[in-house]
């Protein structure tokens, strides 16, 4: 119990000498995990949505799939991530291996299928209570699909959310192709394994406070940029 | 969705990832060196002089030799001589140049039920600690710690492979890992001297054995060949090797000291 105490000292005394090193690998957190819930929202929300209006012969095998991948093993997509981008790997010529830019990668893999089946899940819900007025009106496709994500933004929300959820708190993809690298590739999840490796159990806690407060503290601001939660709307 | 907002968004996270010229190379080291703190004291010192920012990636040996294999850093600094030798025999480095020793420990419970405190040697002293079956932890990584304690192991003639699990613990980690798990256990481990002094969370372990020759840990520097991967930063790797084995460098390792012991004896020719 002790630790925990020094935990929470060692995360407010962190916090509050406004300490360099943690500013920097609290952003390269942040600048990892947001572009990769970005990216991989940009193709999980059209993705999901479309697997809801279409009707195709594989369609129950791909929607078991992508469920299937929600747990894809992050330490897999590092190990296959890292192959394909080591110098003696096919994309080893772009030198993008121990770089953010790897991470973000192996976190647009591990995170896509689990946005793409909320997103799927939230928009069928939706479609089958759109279905006659869409069909009725005439819609194209591409119409469709804009209007079924645009009224369920809420839910999509939540979906690209829980990406980030999953994101921020992954250490093992992102440790094997960023590499832990100090000032470079350090995030806070991988100094939290570093720490805990040197034994110091209150600085790696202390960190560990801090992730669960950065992702806190996200949550909350997209909540109340987005007005959910008020009177009359939900 | 503000599909301009979302577009800038994304390509300021991709171009934020690309990072300013400026003379870098990455360097494996083992978790040990890294540990050890003695990091923390030369990379200052070689931006200082060199003007290098050395890139450290963390590693077990074994992946460290993994990594310069297939190209992905410009020179690695281990300790395990027979991979080492193997790794410029292949071609995947010119030479390896000998850098600095330390030395193994073995670290075990306060009340020491297997007695190795008395052990004449190290092999005496694993002996020991097999016949009284008291919890050991191994490495298990293939790391140049776990290789030294195999071999350690083959001097007292027994196959770690062999070893019942009920009291032999491989636990595939690193070295802070290795230890956190003895200390957790109260169970004897092998340790190198500077990890397990730097190392926080000591509980009722206490250092038991040391100072075998047979214990010595050689650590070495190997630039990765540019005949195997042409882009690696030659020039870079050749000032650093030379930076290691000069003068300066050689007195900054034998002057690094955690409580008033030396960690390392510089020995490079």
């Amino acid at each position: 119990m002790n630790d925990i105490w020094q935990g929470i000292v060692e995360a407010l005394r962190l916090v509050f000498s406004f300490d360099a090193d943690l500013f920097e690998i609290v952003l390269r957190s942040l600048h990892v995990t947001v572009t990769a819930v970005v990216i991989a929202s940009a193709i999980a929300l059209p993705l999901g949505a479309w697997l809801a209006v279409s009707r195709f012969r594989m369609r129950r095998f791909t929607i078991a799939t992508l469920n299937a991948l929600m747990g894809l093993p992050p330490v897999v997509v590092g190990l296959m991530v890292y192959i394909l981008f080591s110098r003696s790997g096919p994309f080893g010529v772009f030198g993008l291996l121990f770089t953010p830019t790897a991470m973000i990668i192996a976190q647009v893999i591990i995170i896509t299928p689990l946005i793409a089946s909320i997103t799927h899940q939230a928009i069928r819900d939706l479609w089958a209570e759109y279905h006659d007025l869409l069909i009725s009106l005439n819609t194209t496709k591409r119409q469709r699909i804009a209007t079924l994500i645009w009224d369920s933004r809420r839910s999509l929300l939540t979906a690209s959310l829980a990406g980030f959820g999953r994101a921020i708190g992954e250490v093992g993809a992102i440790m094997i192709v960023g590499g832990n690298i100090d000032h470079v590739t350090r995030v806070l999840t991988t100094a939290i394994a570093l720490e805990t490796g040197k034994g110091d159990f209150a600085l790696a806690l202390g960190l560990g406070f801090i992730l669960i407060a950065l992702a806190f503290f996200v949550n909350m601001t997209i909540h109340i940029l987005s007005k959910t939660e008020r009177e009359g709307r939900w | 969705m503000n599909a301009r907002l979302l577009f800038a968004v994304l390509a300021f996270g991709l171009l934020a990832t690309t990072r300013a010229w400026a003379d870098e190379m990455r360097l494996a080291v083992t978790t040990s060196f890294h540990n050890s703190g003695l990091s923390d004291v030369l990379l200052p010192k070689i931006k200082a002089d060199i003007d290098l920012d050395v890139r450290l990636i963390l590693v077990g040996t074994g992946q460290a030799l993994k990594l310069g294999r297939s190209g992905d850093v410009d020179a690695i600094l281990v300790h395990s001589r027979a991979a080492e030798t193997q790794f410029v025999e292949e071609g995947f480095a010119p030479h390896r140049r000998e850098i600095m020793y330390n030395d193994f420990v073995l670290i075990g419970p306060v009340e020491d039920p297997a007695n190795i405190d008395a052990a004449k040697t190290a092999a005496d002293a694993l002996t020991r600690i097999r016949k009284s079956k008291h919890l050991f932890v191994s490495r298990g990584d293939d790391s140049g710690t776990h290789r030294k304690e195999i071999s350690l192991w083959g001097a007292s003639t027994e196959r770690t492979a062999e070893f019942d699990s009920s009291w032999y613990r491989s636990i595939g980690a690193g070295m802070g890992a290795a230890l956190n798990a003895a200390s957790a256990m109260n169970a004897y481990v092998m340790s190198d001297r500077a990890s397990w002094l730097n190392f926080q969370n000591k509980g009722n372990l206490k250092l038991l054995f040391s100072g075998d020759p047979f214990l010595f840990n050689q650590y070495a520097y190997l630039p990765v060949s540019q005949e195997k991967h042409p882009h690696v930063n030659r020039n870079a790797a050749t000032a650093l090797e030379d930076w290691l084995t000069s003068g300066r460098a050689q007195k900054l390792i034998g002057d690094y000291t955690i409580n008033g012991e030396a960690l390392f004896v510089p020995n490079a020719k």
